[in-house]
């Protein structure tokens, strides 16, 4: 049988059966074992219950998607596998629990009764190993690396557990054996030469801020963002430090811009509804040029929407979030390792400029699990706003341009005013003010140009070019098109407002510009034909991340289309 | 327009009792300065929107740092710029519609918290600065622009709901007793917690009371004012309700309860029992 380089399984059942731990697990073992992985959670908005699927995918190179279709389907209820065999590859396998219900013998379907054998080890909680132990048999993997993430895992609970594990993970894997379904093995892994950590988007972010020197963070508890909250409340403390869960996100929002004007690096992070309560607080920070840092992690839909489905539609909120003139710094991560690079970057911003910087994140990489290469702390560049340090009578906004910031406590008493205002701060409604104060707001962006950018194929007329989350979906994509002799280019950058000006240039240029984008309205493309790019979407709003293979057909339909109009390409 | 800041154009009415409350917080900040010798730019006023949000650009002396942000949330910038650092004197400037309003539901989380700031309300029982509306400590069935038929809800007692909500320290005051008030706002200053003193502070365009509050023998009116008795345990928080609760305008102290801890030693007392991360650490909790 050939060896495989991929391998993707999805957990299917209703939420609070544990079987998301399964594939996380699963996940952390191979990637023990020095594979690549990647996880995937989708899950309705309750506490337990519900449709809920979680799929990992195994590799011996870095993961940039979840995987199309699946390679193991486990099931643990017959709504879960009408709902989800179609997706099963031809040769794949799909596991069901024997003895919570019963499939026709399709040559596809393995049935184990992960339940029973499970409490048979002793630990009524060791079905999830079971199950883990049967895809190890499918795949040959070895059974020791599975032992190894059991022994690892589970030491802390005690010996019995572990024993007990141990028994169920070769239990389920003797279930494959008898069964005589194969998969194939999984060629060895290439262990990368870098050190590794797996973690989620949003522990990734909290880790950058941490590294970047956050000292205030508040929050208020939202899906997909709540998670940042209590990374922050469990490590954010000592001396000096700040965590808290506020009474709402307008109080997040107007708190943090407190500590920052007190002298702090501060952040709130928040998810769509939330981020328009903040809508007031950020035009404040803006007007008042108090650096701040929101990290907005988007879930699908206006209003309630979809708590716990990942879309892209907040952008053209996070560029102008509040009334009036304002264009917000926005950066928006494609990867987990981005995540962490993102929020180092949002604080070095906010603080060089003095004011509000967009961390736009979205659900499906805060859940996402990811290896990737453990940050390197001594190369990061760590930036510190410039402080006043004169005496009394300063005039902090005079000026069309960034000034020296005091901090209460030292002289330089002025007026952080959200009114507009004279250089001192105070109150004034004269027109050649307005004008100078809003010039001088913008001209600060000016400071943030040194976003950097990914492009490949450069020579072609037509490009592809997504933002966020779907950089990764889109890659592959992009690959799998350059592979087979499509002429079209790449283009990727998290720095969305202001874009690097190279970049902008670039894609001024072509042709065309394709937008992969997970939103109705085609956003950021329609940004991008505002600074006169030829750029059009490719929307999608399910509150599922694009698969691969859709993106491949729909970009040679839109280049095929463009070709019979005459377009080079 | 003052000398200090000339583009500056807003001027409160004639008589308006902010006048009073501006020389109070002047001499209590000035005070503070002198008994403790901290210097000025240790005090930060974070004022509402409003009349007497004002106060921030018509402050004369030596200038504190100020914040002047936004409609209802004087409060919650106060906690940022006083968690942010603990060592700064925050004083909340605030009418009665900015604070008791549009900012309502920030006062009880704070005094859960017991946050250490002063605030100094300046109630007048309208929205002066958007021409006279009715706010919620105005009483039912009075007339203004936007009640023309009479206000149908009841008027706020905003004592008995601080004294309600949690408030470690309440004072009420009239504008126009500068030396009491300036007073009141020291202590309030000096309350290591969540205090708040409440001020009569009447707007002449829209709401004249001061015949009311102070009285007018020869036209037979009553004052509402009347002096908190010497006899008052200000820790009793029964006695403080019953003074709440006994209507006109009681003067002084009403409730001091030091004995709660404020916030920021809440937040010390917390980081104690947490076992802190190096950031070296942190990552490699997440090593595969």
């Amino acid at each position: 049988m050939e060896k495989k380089n991929d391998f993707v399984v999805r957990f299917a059942g209703e939420g609070g059966q544990g079987f998301l731990t399964a594939a996380v697990g699963f996940a952390t073992a191979n990637n023990q074992a020095g594979y690549h992985t990647q996880t995937f959670a989708t899950f309705p908005s309750q506490i337990m219950g519900g449709p809920t699927w979680m799929q990992a995918r195994i590799s011996t190179s870095p993961v940039l998607s979840r995987g199309d279709d699946l390679d193991v389907l486990v099931t643990f209820n017959r709504e879960n596998y009408d709902l989800h065999k179609d997706e099963v590859k031809d040769g794949g396998v799909i596991i069901y629990d024997s003895e919570a219900f019963q499939l026709e013998d399709d040559s596809k379907s393995l049935g184990v009764p992960f339940d029973r054998l499970g409490k048979s080890t002793g630990n009524p909680r060791a079905a999830n190993m079971v199950v883990m132990g049967t895809l190890a048999g499918l795949v040959d993997m070895p059974q020791e690396t599975l032992q190894e993430f059991n022994r690892k895992r589970f030491s802390r609970y005690g010996d019995k557990v572990v024993q007990a594990n141990g028994k169920a993970l070769d239990l389920g894997r003797e279930a494959a054996k008898a069964s005589g379904f194969r998969l194939g093995q999984l060629n060895d892994p290439v262990r990368p030469e870098y050190d590794q950590i797996m973690l989620n988007g949003n522990d990734a972010i909290c880790l950058g801020a941490a590294a970047v020197g956050v000292e205030f963070f508040i929050g208020y508890p939202i899906s997909p963002a709540t998670t940042i909250l209590v990374w922050m409340e469990n490590n954010l403390v000592g001396s000096g430090k700040f965590a808290y869960q506020a009474s709402s996100e307008i109080e997040s929002i107007t708190s943090a811009i407190g500590a920052g004007y007190a002298g702090k690096k501060a952040m709130t992070a928040t998810a769509g509804p939330g981020f328009s309560l903040m809508s007031e607080g950020i035009g404040l920070a803006w007007m008042a040029e108090i650096p701040v840092v929101i990290a907005a992690v988007q879930r699908g839909g206006p209003a309630t929407g979809l708590p716990t489905k990942t879309e892209q539609s907040d952008l053209l909120m996070a560029l102008n979030p509040a009334h009036g003139d304002v264009r917000l710094p926005v950066i928006a991560p494609g990867t987990v390792e981005e995540c962490f690079y993102a929020a180092v970057q949002a604080f070095n911003w906010a603080e060089r400029y003095q004011g509000p910087v967009i961390l736009l994140s979205e659900h499906a990489l805060s859940e996402r699990q990811q290896n990737i290469r453990k940050p390197d702390l001594s190369s990061l560049t760590v930036e510190n706003r410039r402080v006043y340090t004169g005496g009394n009578g300063y005039q902090r906004y005079d000026g069309f341009e960034l000034s020296p910031m005091p901090i209460p406590g030292t002289p330089g008493s002025y007026v952080a005013n959200a009114s507009e205002h004279d250089g001192m701060g105070d109150t004034t409604h004269l027109p050649q003010r307005h004008i100078q104060m809003t010039e001088r707001r913008f001209s600060k962006l000016k400071l943030l140009e040194d976003g950097v950018y990914e492009s490949d194929g450069t020579d072609s007329a037509v490009a592809l070019m997504p933002w966020g989350g779907s950089k990764g979906p889109a890659f592959d994509a992009y690959r799998q098109l350059a592979q087979s002799g499509v002429d079209i280019g790449w283009y990727y950058t998290m720095y969305l407002n202001p874009l690097p000006p190279a970049l902008l240039e670039e894609l001024r240029a072509k042709e065309l510009v394709l937008v992969p984008e997970l939103n109705y309205l085609g956003q950021f493309s329609s940004v991008l034909r505002s600074l006169g790019v030829r750029a059009e979407s490719i929307t999608q709003y399910t509150g599922l991340p694009f698969k691969v293979g859709d993106l491949v057909r729909i970009v040679s339909e839109r280049i095929g289309v463009r070709k019979g109009e005459g377009v080079a390409v | 327009m003052t000398d200090k800041n000339p583009e500056y154009d807003f001027k409160w009415c004639p008589g308006c009792g902010d006048f009073g409350v501006r020389r109070a917080l002047e001499q209590a900040v000035e005070r503070r300065m002198v008994e403790t010798e901290i210097p000025i730019e240790n005090t930060v006023v974070v004022a509402g929107i409003g009349c007497s949000g004002n106060m921030v650009h018509l402050l004369e002396g030596p200038q504190p740092y100020g914040f002047h942000g936004l409609h209802g949330r004087t409060l919650p910038v106060s906690m940022g710029v006083k968690m942010g650092n603990p060592d700064l004197n925050v004083v909340v400037v605030a009418g009665d519609g900015d604070f008791l309003s549009i900012g309502m539901e920030h006062i009880a989380p704070q005094a859960q918290r017991n946050l250490n700031v002063a605030c100094v309300i300046m109630d007048n029982a309208v929205y002066g600065l958007t021409k006279g509306q009715s706010s919620p400590t105005a009483e039912y069935g009075m007339v203004t622009s936007s009640t023309p038929y009479g206000k149908p809800e009841d008027g706020l007692n905003a004592l008995r709901m601080y004294l309600t909500s949690g408030v470690s320290f309440v004072a009420s005051a009239i504008s126009s007793k500068i030396k009491d008030l300036s007073g009141l706002i020291y202590e309030a200053m000096e309350h290591p917690g969540f205090a708040v003193v409440h001020v009569q502070s009447p707007c002449t365009t829209y709401h004249n009371t001061y015949e009311q509050l102070k009285g007018n023998a020869r036209k037979g009116i009553a004052p509402l004012a009347w002096d908190i008795p010497d006899d008052h345990d200000p820790e009793d928080l029964g006695a403080a309700f019953e003074i709440a609760n006994s209507g006109g305008v009681p003067l002084g102290v009403l409730l001091r309860d030091e004995g709660r801890a404020p916030f920021e030693a809440r937040i010390e007392e917390m980081a104690r029992s947490a076992k802190s991360k190096t950031l070296e650490q942190m990552v490699e909790s997440y090593a595969v």
